[in-house]
């Protein structure tokens, strides 16, 4: 039973650090603190006016000590709850919890990896483990193959469908200005690309590159007193089901099942009030298991529900990613932050050419690990309170 | 596991291993099986953990074959679904990777790795076993 109340807290600023390849030798913090003063910016608050940290990241292994040494600010309060991807989401909760039990009231949660700039290996080293490491999987990409091979088997789900996933992010990156992918993409393109991990190739997986971002979280009462209107935080749902996936205990349904209803019960909502999903798209299978684990289609039929473009621009269902996702927009390696970033902003009405028509409620839903931590948050304008 | 001062989970394994054995763990409060093998049991929490021998047979779970690099030909990496009530990852050998299919029939045998290797399980099909 979560204590916390819906649209207690809101987001009042959100930023990107530089995204794509960075200058050599820029460090991880130097992309968090870039995105934490834009952020400050965007809601016309001072870093004096900061009293808490929420940081996570690969590269740094005691983020709120780093970038509290790097902006010089002492914060009564922090956080460097780290579970891959989904970490920033769960940020927001406690965030939320922190601000109302009075621990503190103007949060940062910022991120920043430099991934691209010294290998995907380098900024992500990982853990020997003598029940998986010996059978040399790519992981996590080998993990989310075996996972979509299984959806395959149980439920019809085709190659095609999961290429439908990368297309639709695509015609979504060529509305973005800030996408690394620039040149339209087809379903052959995608099956005839280098295979990496049956049943996925290159371009069923996400991005390598340089990146961060920022937001800023603050009470309600503040936050309508600053620059932006406020975009409320109206429900949130954290879960956790396994670390690796030789441990998840059906590989077709993930804990956003749980998360997502915790979500939805704090915001008083159903999927069909939501206007627009961003989703953590690691890779082509993930959306695909998370319409159906947050309700937006019944298990099996997640493949299906990307058929014909339905989820691009223009199409027939909810939009999915409408910055591009991990696929084409960015994915410096944990995602999560800036999956929030674009519900924030369409929920604002900043997203220009994509912006999804009346979208007074979104769900950024965070994954992290191997489909093992699924974080929901649900965001609304004012007029949803 | 009463005191790991004297073994660990992993250690008794590959002991097992060596010896061309699957082992894997029963908790005895619950009849549940445990693997991988813990120092305690999921949980119950309990400390009666009793090692047992596998009979080795299996079935695919699922299955994906990785192309790692250029100069190396593609591999099997599946779960495997032990018939004792385990799951874990493991290879298939002595098939193309891509035949390797979802409710495959498999059986264990055990690498014995080398000096930087310890030994670990892999199976190869095993059609026609119940």
């Amino acid at each position: 039973m979560s204590g916390r109340k819906r649209g207690s807290v809101a987001v009042v600023g959100a930023a990107e650090s530089d995204l794509g390849l960075v200058a050599p030798h820029t460090s991880p913090v130097d992309l968090m603190a870039q995105a934490t003063l834009r952020a400050l910016d965007d809601a016309g608050l001072k870093l004096s006016d900061v009293d808490s940290l929420f940081v996570a990241a690969t590269q740094v292994r005691m983020g709120p000590m780093a970038l509290a040494e790097y902006l010089r600010i002492k914060p009564k309060y922090f956080d460097g709850t780290i579970i891959g991807g989904s970490s920033f989401m769960s940020h927001v909760t406690h965030a939320q919890a922190a601000i109302e039990a009075g621990l503190c009231e103007v949060a940062v949660i910022a991120y920043g990896s430099t991934q691209r700039s010294v290998s995907r290996a380098a900024a992500s080293p990982r853990e020997y483990n003598h029940y998986e490491s010996p059978y040399k999987p790519i992981l996590p990409i080998s993990a989310y193959a075996l996972a979509a091979a299984r959806h395959m088997h149980q439920f019809g789900t085709t190659r095609e469908h999961l290429a439908e996933v990368a297309v639709s992010a695509r015609k979504w990156a060529l509305l973005n200005p800030a996408a690394w992918e620039k040149e339209p993409l087809s379903i052959e393109q995608v099956l005839k690309a280098r295979m990496v991990s049956y049943p996925f190739t290159v371009r069923d997986c996400c991005l390598v590159v340089d990146g961060g971002g920022a937001i800023v979280i603050t009470s309600a009462a503040r936050a309508k007193t600053l620059k932006k209107k406020p975009v409320y935080v109206l429900g949130t749902g954290d879960s956790l089901s396994h670390a690796t996936i030789s441990n998840m205990p059906d590989l077709t349904v993930t804990a956003a099942a749980d998360s997502g209803a915790q979500a939805y019960k704090m915001a008083g909502i159903k999927p069909s009030d939501v206007k627009m999903l961003s989703l953590y798209d690691a890779f082509t299978i993930t959306p695909v298991l998370f319409v159906e684990d947050l309700g937006f289609c019944p298990k099996g039929e997640g493949g299906r529900f990307f058929e014909g473009g339905a989820t691009a621009p223009g199409g027939s269902r909810i939009p999915v990613n409408t910055s591009g996702g991990g696929l084409s927009y960015c994915h410096p390696g944990m995602y999560g932050l800036l999956v929030m970033i674009e519900a924030i902003r369409q929920v604002r009405g900043e997203c220009g050419k994509r912006q999804v028509k009346d979208c007074d409620v979104a769900i950024a839903h965070g994954n992290g690990g191997v489909l093992s931590s699924q974080c929901t948050v649900i965001f609304g304008s004012e007029a949803t309170l | 596991m009463q005191s790991l001062l004297k073994e660990s989970p992993l250690g008794v394994y590959v002991e097992h291993c060596k010896k061309g054995e699957l082992a894997y763990q029963v908790c005895t409060d619950d009849n549940t099986a445990v693997f991988y093998p813990r120092a305690v049991a999921p949980k119950t929490g309990s400390h009666n953990l009793e090692w047992r021998v596998s009979k080795g047979l299996g079935t695919v779970y699922s299955t994906t074959v990785v192309h790692a690099a250029k100069d190396q030909p593609p591999h099997n990496v599946a779960l495997i679904d032990i018939d004792e009530g385990f799951r874990m990852m493991s290879r298939v050998e002595g098939i193309d990777p891509m035949q390797v299919k979802i409710g495959m029939r498999v059986k264990v045998k055990i690498n014995q790795g080398d000096e930087k290797q310890l030994p670990y399980p892999v199976f190869t099909p095993a059609e026609g076993a119940k």
